[in-house]
């Protein structure tokens, strides 16, 4: 196990080096000087120099994204064009507020999928099972930023039961829980749809499998076969699954954010891409997708330790 | 049994298909279909609800809603497709190069596609638009970009289960190019799944697109792009909700009517999966993926 996880360790460096190569390029692939943007329309030729200079525009690629790197890994950005601040004083202060709003909709999203997965995959062919199976379809087609509107008009202004947007102070408050369900729900459907889907085809592949027979013909309750032999089981696939829906999750959280005024790094990034605020950009963007690879690899150990067969693979 | 033929049997793959039909028609004959131009102003009758004579509502401008929905699958299905062709096109060809070629170039490729996987598709796309800016063709580019990986990956290992085939050895021993290999042997039998993820990412890029859109760095006004009608209507949601929610369901039938046939065309290309004769399909899963 262990030798597997170093492996598995080690082959994320490298894509995680890539990761840092193409957010670094970002800055310099886009069209238009940096410093020109930073200087401002009005500036002087010699203020534009002594930016570049300050920045180190002037020095080759390698050493650029050589400094880049140093300082990314002391999570060192730099200033933001727009504010001035310190980059990673905006960042976190809004991440836990997206870490938060992943947590929630992963959660419900879980709690949802595997409950309508279960439901359709013990009564195949079923109305319950085209039923469920085509609002889940219907949850992965519908664009999260609509859902949220859609579930603002009804809940926020039909029938006034949750506030339309923002944040209450804390979670664990009646107005934070309140402010949490639509966002929440709006960010987890689509999962919960793609985790249902998941289950249902598990549970099915599951339930023909020999020990399930024995199991039955063992005279256990079907309840017993269910949860205890057949559950357990058809879970392992969609552990991946989950792992994987916290990356989307965690990029989806960009628009679901714009929609409810929510304060996390979605909404700083999509600000820094109007205002041309490259640092802020680069580092939201190296942190979700290092969060992603970081995600993906804790869900790879995991299912091995579940599943040991993956290891000898 | 023919492909055809058991995909007009696969019930899903039926209601997709008109679904994708109605959109389809919609998009070529929206200059016969839209009651008026997509950008034809009437101040007089802004926000106006659904009614026999404006049957979608009228937004700020009193543009009909119907008419604007109508042009807008033009645009929704054009950067779809094209995003799709996108990632297709190149995807594709660097996964047959890797999986036929193995080695070195696999390894440089696959690392490159690894790299790309790392971030969440929406993220990809905004992160080339802020690279090339707002507007309509570089969303297409932007979306194509971020399926770009997942097309590698697959034609990818498609390329490898056929690459040891021994009708592959026997043309190798007839001295057949690699290039006539590739194109004459592998790509034909590659198809079936190629085809039935590029209907599914047509969906995929369809939602991402008009996510972009939502966020102002789509096409931009006045098109009559579906994600864009939404984030405009969002000031208006509480007074004129027709704004908004009749572009979202047309984006829903879209995306939904791809993902059915998507899974019908899987099932229909699936020698194992056995579709009954009153249209019910064996029970099996797509690997849809929210985005």
């Amino acid at each position: 196990m262990f030798q597997y996880a170093m492996r598995k360790t080690v082959n994320a460096i490298p894509i995680l080096l890539g990761v840092t190569i193409l957010v670094f390029l970002l800055v310099h692939l886009t069209p238009g000087d940096p410093a020109r943007l930073l200087a401002g329309p009005e500036a002087y030729e010699e203020d534009i120099a002594a930016i570049r200079e300050r920045l180190g525009l002037n020095d080759p690629l390698h050493i650029q994204y050589w400094r880049f790197l140093n300082r990314a890994v002391r999570l060192d950005f730099g200033r933001s064009f727009r504010t001035n601040r310190p980059v990673m004083q905006d960042v976190s202060n809004r991440f836990p507020n997206t870490i938060q709003l992943a947590i929630v909709s992963i959660a419900w999203a879980v709690t949802a999928g595997v409950t309508i997965g279960i439901f359709a995959g013990v009564r195949p062919n079923s109305l319950g099972d085209s039923l469920s199976m085509g609002v889940a379809l219907l949850g992965v087609s519908a664009p999260s930023f609509w859902k949220g509107l859609l579930f603002m008009l009804i809940f926020s202004y039909w029938l006034g039961w949750l506030p339309a947007s923002g944040m209450g102070e804390t979670l664990f408050s009646v107005d934070g829980m309140k402010r949490m369900i639509m966002p929440a729900i709006t960010l987890g459907t689509g999962a919960a749809a793609v985790i249902a889907r998941m289950t249902r085809s598990s549970m099915l592949e599951v339930l023909g499998q020999d020990y399930v027979r024995t199991a039955r013909a063992k005279g256990l309750a079907e309840r017993t076969v269910i949860y205890r032999h057949a559950l357990r089981n058809a879970l392992i696939p969609v552990i991946t699954l989950v792992g994987l829906q916290v990356g989307f999750l965690l990029g989806g959280s960009v628009i679901t954010e714009q929609v409810f005024a929510w304060p996390g790094i979605g909404t700083l990034v999509i600000n820094g891409i109007f205002a041309r605020d490259y640092p802020m950009v680069q580092a939201v963007i190296l942190l979700i997708a290092c969060i992603f690879v970081i995600v993906n690899l804790i869900v790879d150990l995991t299912y091995s330790l579940i599943d040991p067969r993956i290891r000898y693979n | 049994m023919h492909v055809l033929t058991r995909l007009s049997r696969h019930r899903s793959a039926r209601i997709g298909g008109v679904c994708i039909l109605i959109i389809v028609l919609m998009a070529i004959f929206a200059p016969v279909l839209a009651p008026e131009g997509y950008n034809d102003q009437n101040l007089i009758i802004r926000l106006r609800g659904p009614s026999a004579e404006t049957p979608l509502g009228t937004d700020q401008l009193g543009r009909h809603m119907t008419s604007r929905i109508i042009w807008g699958a033009r645009i929704s299905l054009q950067i779809a497709f094209m995003a799709t062709g996108i990632g297709l096109f190149v995807g594709g060809t660097l996964g047959l190069v890797a999986g036929y070629y193995g080695g070195g170039s696999d390894r440089l490729i696959m690392a490159l596609m690894d790299v790309l996987l790392a971030f969440p598709g929406i993220l990809l796309a905004l992160a080339v638009v802020a690279i090339l800016g707002p507007g309509l063709y570089n969303v297409m580019i932007a979306v194509g970009i971020s399926g770009i990986p997942q097309f590698a990956r697959l034609v990818r290992g498609s390329t490898l289960s056929i690459r040891e085939k021994e009708f592959i050895e026997a043309q190798h021993a007839a001295g057949a190019s690699d290039a006539r290999i590739l194109a004459l042997h592998i790509l034909p039998n590659i198809v079936g799944p190629i085809v039935v993820f590029a209907t599914l990412r047509v969906g995929t890029s369809i939602m991402q697109a008009a996510g972009v859109s939502f966020l102002g760095l789509g096409a931009q006004p006045p098109l009559p792009d579906w994600g864009g009608m939404i984030s405009q209507s969002r000031q208006l949601l509480r007074t004129a909700w027709w704004t908004g929610i009749f572009p979202g369901v047309a984006i829903l039938l879209t995306v939904f009517g791809f993902n059915l046939m998507g899974d019908g065309l899987r099932d229909a290309l699936d020698p194992r999966v056995r579709i009954a004769k009153k249209g019910t399909e064996a029970p099996r899963e797509s690997a849809v993926t929210a985005d």
